[in-house]
């Protein structure tokens, strides 16, 4: 069921007269219209969030490093403490010396989760396109493939498997800990990687969804409970802040525990 | 011949069963770092993105439990 073309917050005014939608629907909130009527359904307002965090990255740093000085200007010294925290706090302390190399892929994509994630909370547009599994799954598959394809170079193919699946353990609990190597390290690894980012997103939205149109429910349903939503609305700023945190965290979390994995594919045999 | 049953919304029994455990996951992860920096501050920084890292991963068996709430609800 495709609901109104609203999504639930950023529509505008739920007046008293018009019911709102509670407890808020997946559908509605979630999966939003195609903008243009009758045709490219997949033109959503989440593929042109994508679209303007892909733009928003390239023109700040490009803006950020024209003219660069020995002395840097204050917009110069931000995008340099970005990189700078990225590269050093997470490649190198994470990886070493041979993890700088990575630094350029490991602050595009903390830069491009931190800035989607954000979106969650931006008014105007609080929804981020990580609630949708796909872009989290993408990012995942290509941190996977980054650190097999990374292992795989440093150690050769059958070799990278035996370090990644053979731990450090006496002979005879080898074949107990194998497939329990082989699960945690090629399934699980992809999977929690996509299925907390978008959880987190997808639940934080719905948090702010659940109070919201409960304050509004609580508003249009008796005299009794009207005063009650005002306490709804300010849990829901209360929850913006941690939604902001939790922003923040997420982008954090998924970058440190691809630079961990590309750490423990370059690492020597044990 | 059915002994008990239940009906109703039991997606709803689910998850909370399923936020016991991160909630007391977390609460350890937190007061080991607590504890940690109360016996060597210095350790703090050193210790953060352990915490981080750590709160995260629980995390995600929480937030797990609400998605799933989601994709098992059925009708």
């Amino acid at each position: 069921m495709r609901g109104p073309t609203t999504d639930g917050l950023a529509s505008g005014r739920v007046s008293a007269a018009q019911e709102p939608h509670f407890p808020p629907e997946v559908e509605e909130n979630f999966f939003l219209p195609g903008l243009v009527e009758g045709s490219f359904p997949w033109l959503t307002k989440i593929t042109l969030l994508v679209w303007l965090a892909v733009g928003l990255l390239i023109v700040y740093f490009l803006w950020a490093y024209r003219r660069p000085q020995l002395v840097p200007t204050k917009r110069q010294w931000m995008a340099e403490s970005l990189y700078g925290f990225v590269r050093n706090r997470m490649a190198g302390d994470l990886i070493g010396h041979e993890g700088l190399r990575f630094a350029p892929y490991f602050t595009t994509l903390f830069c491009f989760l931190l800035l989607t994630n954000l979106f969650s909370i931006i008014p105007g547009i609080q929804i981020s396109p990580n609630s949708h599994i796909a872009f989290p799954i993408v990012l995942a598959v290509i941190s996977y493939v980054l650190f097999i394809w990374v292992g795989v170079r440093r150690h050769g193919f059958l070799a990278y498997f035996k370090q990644a699946l053979l731990p450090p353990a006496p002979w005879f609990i080898l074949p107990i800990l194998m497939p329990i190597e082989l699960f945690s390290t090629f399934i699980v690894r992809p999977v929690t990687l996509a299925l907390r980012l978008f959880a987190n997103m997808f639940a934080g939205h719905m948090i702010l969804l659940v109070f919201t149109l409960g304050g509004f429910a609580m508003l249009n349903a008796t005299a009794l409970l009207a005063p009650v939503s005002v306490v709804s609305w300010l849990l829901t700023i209360a929850l913006t802040l941690l939604e902001a945190l939790i922003a923040v965290l997420q982008a954090y979390i998924f970058v440190i525990l691809t630079a961990s994995y590309v750490q423990g594919a370059l690492a020597e045999e044990h | 011949m059915d002994l008990a049953q239940i009906t109703g919304e039991v997606g709803a029994i689910g998850y909370g069963l399923a936020a016991i455990g991160p909630g007391i996951g977390v609460g350890i992860i937190f007061a080991a770092y607590i504890q940690s920096t109360a016996r060597q501050p210095e350790s703090a920084r050193m210790t953060q993105p352990f915490l981080w890292i750590g709160f995260a991963v629980v995390e995600a068996l929480a937030l797990l439990g609400i998605a799933f709430g989601f994709v098992f609800a059925g009708d």
